[in-house]
């Protein structure tokens, strides 16, 4: 590897082999995901379904919009719109009686 | 030292922040736009059983074709980093290739979507036929309009691109494509598990 590329992975964060896997590990949890429609996993549908889709929520911030590498005011002003979000959906759910 | 890398140094330092204010502005729409996305979801998740004499989503939803769909627009993001990443390079020729390709991607995860909504309108799933099916529509075909949009500046920026017009540093226009890009696979990923996958 070439000082320059070198400089570069260290700039943004991985090299292209490092999004393959990524890229791959991301499709095996979509097929897992998938799975739960054809087998059933009992109690554990929800909150399994639940915890995948949040691993490849992070993994594509995290890796492929380089936040894990980049300035953390960035996170910081993704991440307050995020949960912005969820605090004021849930809220306006929870008026309606959605979770009960 | 690169003409874009150049210019990218030059933009970052001479910011009150010491960071590049395309990028800021970037992140804070995003953010934004998690609201948006967020009420919608929210709009449907409340309306999702409220389907009066139609259809319900268990009966249209075609999980294995959705399926493919998803893996499509998961692997556009692929292509769109390896795009990010041949830009930040100076490597034209591969930027050309994997922004195309991701755009190519894209437009086949549109295409499903056309696919699939004609498929539910001829099984009787229309837009006024009940409220989940209204905001069915309006979340996944705002999703839908997001992707397109996409696409369009994809293009938009490979044909500015080939006549070398874009404005200050070429590779931080990609990456901001790119931010746009992924934050729409990561609506999907919500989108695919909570409406698609988790029955009423």
């Amino acid at each position: 590897m070439s000082a320059e590329t070198t400089t570069h992975t260290e700039e943004h964060g991985m090299s292209n082999a490092g999004y393959v896997r990524i890229a791959l590990i991301l499709a095996a949890i979509t097929a897992l995901e998938v799975s739960t429609y054809y087998v059933d996993f009992g109690r554990l549908f929800l909150p399994a379904l639940l915890i995948m889709m949040v691993i490849k929520f992070i993994m594509v911030v995290s890796y492929f919009m380089h936040l894990k590498f980049d300035n953390k005011l960035f996170s910081w002003i993704f991440y307050a719109g995020l949960i912005l979000a969820i605090g004021v959906y849930c809220v306006a759910l929870a008026t309606f009686h959605f979770f009960s | 030292m690169s003409a874009d890398h150049a210019v990218a140094s030059h933009d970052t330092h001479t910011t009150s922040t010491g960071l590049s204010n395309v990028k800021l502005g970037m992140w804070l729409f995003l953010g934004s736009e998690c609201l948006l996305f967020g009420g919608l979801i929210s709009t449907y998740m409340l309306y999702r059983g409220r389907v009066g004499t139609g259809p319900t989503p268990m009966q249209v939803f075609d999980i294995p074709f959705t399926s493919v769909s998803s893996f499509v627009l998961l692997m556009s993001s692929l292509t769109m980093v390896l795009g990010v990443s041949a830009a930040h390079k100076g490597d034209d020729r591969n930027t050309y290739l994997w922004v195309a390709v991701t755009a190519l991607l894209g437009a086949t995860f549109v295409g499903g979507q056309v696919y699939e909504f004609t498929a539910f309108y001829n099984e009787g799933m229309g837009f006024t036929t009940s409220l989940f099916t209204s905001s069915f529509y309006v979340l996944t075909g705002f999703h839908g309009v997001h992707v397109t949009v996409g696409i369009i500046m994809l293009m938009s920026t490979l044909g500015i691109m080939k006549r070398s017009k874009v404005p200050g540093s070429k590779s931080e226009t990609i990456e901001m494509l790119g931010l746009y890009w992924h934050f729409v696979d990561i609506v999907w990923i919500i989108i695919f598990t909570l409406i698609y996958l988790i029955p009423v």
